[in-house]
């Protein structure tokens, strides 16, 4: 069962999510602020993050930045509808999903499953080493290079990068790649793709400005290529 | 591919512009020319005549007067025997005619029958009946009459003179002859000199209310350019911009009235102020109020599967007060979530995310999400390949809460009709219910209204049609309810595409 850690500083929130996950299998290991959080990291190696935004001291986005500058750890974010701003700016920061309190139990437990799926949903029945102009994409090994040189992408921008080169030229509405990706439902945030689509070209692309791996079609979605 | 729009921008700017000023026939500039005009005209006229009447009564009498005197000497000097010789008499006649002044006389003497006149013919038409009663009773008197006539167009002086005798023993005293002669005299000089004051008047009088236009126009503009402010200012406020002011000196009553104005407008300025405060202070209480119960709920809601889960071990009467809480919970987590929802269009601070969506997939969505696949309950009729700009999230709200209603409210199966109808994407939702009681209707979209007053909580938070309907206003479109001939309600929600 996953190893999660959870940053959140109400003691009702994190008490009550912990009892939640424990009770459904999960090792899930607390801390109430964000340098509790990164300091524990280390120690108790967690499979996955959940971080609360709202954070006495160093809050959530700091600490999202900090975890992405040598890890890439699945991150959700715990956020409160209405905190669009936060959002946004937790998605650019690295997070790969997020959810909105009060959540039941079993919604947490949902979206944790889901990021952490693509990790271990390799695409099986391909060539192992796929080449896309400069980029080579190993689908069983999970890693991605660009001439030559390892790139590091987070658990989202992984699914989201084989998703779209698993079928070259072809344009995925955003609202598929919601349900395919994240598993979210058709009517999930889209903003959760474009941040992440973002994310993805300031690392793949030559010039994330004049994107040519990810295309963006205007009113349809985005497609990979053509080269 | 995105838009933010700020709910009910440019809302204010779109009820209209200042409307142009209608061309008032009468109106103030109009009257107060006018007036300007009347009073000049009046004060021209007055002056005018009062002028001519006195000028021509100087010139008239001057000429009068020196005729009268001067005919009188002359009759006096006549020297009369009588019986009268009409041809010595008519001798005396010429030389008194030629002495005539200002201008020759004709001269015409009476005696009993007999006529005499310095001109060719005996009598003259000038002279009235009147005037010769008049010469004749005054016998005895020494003083000559006198009469404006006008013939033909032609205004004589007549003097009637009758001669007298004059005895010495009786001094002072004269006895008439019986012989009275008459002088006529043209007036057309003095008549054409009457006739140039009159022109000269004339002439005088229309630069006169030519100039009088100018302090008009000039007085109807002071006055007029305060009211337009005024009107502008006044508008103005109607739109909404009450810190509108106007510039207001002097010491006039139009001042008066601006000043006026400006302290009304300070003192509305301060109660619209205090009220949009106080209403700002509600709604943020509410919204706090809603934060503050969300972390609390967070921790309950992460454990009330723990609850459902153990409630089986438990004893009846814990299980059904643990079963009761995390129901409860569930529910008092969608309240919460709903008043949050509520607060963000209160304070505008609901954002939209449009997408490029297929509106029938949308739907379809929906439907599937919240497991409405069965036919027997929700009938979808979606016209297929429309491309509709709206954000799915919201898009999706209004759908759920309008079907979840006709399912609670009405009576399945509910259909769901989507189609095009121009530019405007038109989503029906009806139902085979009752229909909604005609006093109801107006208030379905009411927070927290309830149909029925005896029913205290419904399967809802109260608040799902008050949320459909600003999700709808968000995307710039309407949403009504009614009651369909056939029986049931409907719903329908119109977007622009």
């Amino acid at each position: 069962m996953p190893r999660v850690l959870l940053i959140e500083d109400d003691p009702s929130v994190r008490e009550g999510v912990e009892l939640g996950l424990r009770r459904r299998g999960h090792e899930v290991r607390t801390a109430p602020t964000g340098e509790a959080g990164l300091a524990a990291l280390g120690e108790f190696r967690p499979d996955l993050l959940l971080l609360d935004l709202m954070l006495p001291g160093m809050n959530g986005v700091q600490v999202c930045r900090r975890v992405r500058e040598d890890s890439q750890l699945p991150i959700i974010m715990l956020t409160a509808r209405g905190d669009d701003f936060d959002v946004v700016v937790g998605l650019e920061a690295g997070a790969d999903d997020y959810i909105v309190k009060p959540a039941r139990t079993e919604v947490i437990e949902a979206r944790i499953r889901a990021v952490l799926r693509r990790i271990e949903d390799p695409g099986a029945g391909r060539s192992a080493v796929e080449v896309h102009g400069e980029l080579a994409i190993d689908r069983a090994g999970l890693t991605v290079a660009r001439a030559g040189e390892r790139i590091a992408l987070a658990p989202s921008e992984m699914k989201l990068l084989l998703h779209l080169s698993a079928a070259p030229e072809q344009v995925f509405s955003r609202q598929q790649l919601l349900e395919h990706v994240w598993e979210h439902s058709y009517h999930g945030d889209a903003r959760l793709v474009d941040a992440c689509v973002r994310r993805l070209r300031n690392k793949i692309e030559d010039v994330p400005g004049e994107p040519r791996y990810i295309q963006t079609l205007r009113g349809f979605g985005y497609r990979f290529g053509p080269l | 591919m995105r838009t933010r729009t700020g709910e009910g921008a440019g809302a204010g700017r779109r009820r209209g512009r200042a409307p142009r000023l209608r061309p008032h026939p009468f109106g103030l500039r109009t009257r107060l020319v006018l007036a300007f005009l009347l009073v000049a005209a009046v004060g021209c006229g007055t002056t005018a005549a009062l002028t001519y009447r006195a000028a021509r009564n100087a010139i008239l009498e001057q000429a009068q007067n020196t005729a009268v005197s001067a005919f009188r000497e002359q009759v006096d000097e006549l020297y009369v025997s009588l019986p009268v010789s009409p041809e010595s008499l008519r001798t005396d006649l010429l030389r008194i005619a030629r002495q005539g002044k200002p201008r020759p006389w004709r001269v015409y003497a009476e005696y009993g029958t007999v006529r005499v006149s310095s001109t060719d013919r005996p009598a003259s038409s000038v002279i009235t009946p009147e005037l010769r009663a008049r010469a004749q009773a005054r016998g005895a008197s020494p003083h000559a009459g006198f009469q404006r006539v006008v013939k033909n167009g032609t205004p004589y002086l007549t003097i009637a003179v009758p001669a007298v005798f004059r005895t010495h023993a009786t001094e002072g005293t004269a006895r008439p002859t019986g012989l009275v002669v008459y002088a006529v005299m043209e007036l057309n000089e003095e008549e054409a000199d009457v006739e140039a004051m009159v022109t000269a008047a004339r002439d005088g009088a229309l630069p006169a209310l030519a100039v009088a236009l100018v302090p008009a126009l000039l007085a109807a503009r002071g006055v007029l350019r305060p009211v337009r402010e005024l009107r502008h200012a006044a508008h103005s406020m109607g739109r909404g911009r009450l810190d509108t002011r106007i510039h207001a000196k002097g010491s006039d009553e139009l001042s008066d009235l601006a000043r006026t104005f400006n302290e009304s407008a300070a003192a509305l300025e301060r109660s619209v102020a205090e009220l949009r405060s106080a209403e700002a202070r509600a709604r943020r209480f509410a919204s706090d109020v809603s934060h503050e119960l969300r972390t609390p709920l967070a921790g309950m809601l992460a454990v009330t599967e723990v609850l459902d889960e153990d409630a089986g071990s438990l004893d009846s009467d814990t299980a059904r007060a643990v079963r009761l809480i995390s129901a409860e919970t569930g529910k008092l987590a969608v309240l919460v979530e709903d008043l949050m929802e509520i607060s963000r269009f209160d304070a505008r601070a609901a954002e939209l995310h449009t997408d490029e969506v297929d509106a029938a997939d949308c739907v379809r969505k929906t439907l599937q999400h919240r497991h409405w696949t069965d036919p027997a309950r929700v009938v979808p009729h979606l016209a297929e390949g429309i491309r509709a700009r709206l954000d799915p999230r919201r898009f999706d709200v209004v759908v759920a809460n309008l079907v979840g209603n006709a399912l609670r409210h009405g009576e399945a199966p509910v259909t769901v009709r989507l189609y095009a109808e121009g530019d405007v994407l038109v989503t029906e939702v009806s139902d085979r219910g009752p229909g909604i009681d005609p006093e109801v209707l107006p208030h379905v979209f009411d927070r927290f209204y309830k149909a029925d007053r005896a029913r205290t909580r419904s399967e809802g938070s109260g608040l799902g049609l008050a949320i459909t309907l600003e999700n709808v206003r968000l995307h710039g479109g309407t949403v009504t309810a009614a009651n369909r001939p056939e029986g049931g309600a409907v719903f329908t929600v119109r977007t622009p595409l």
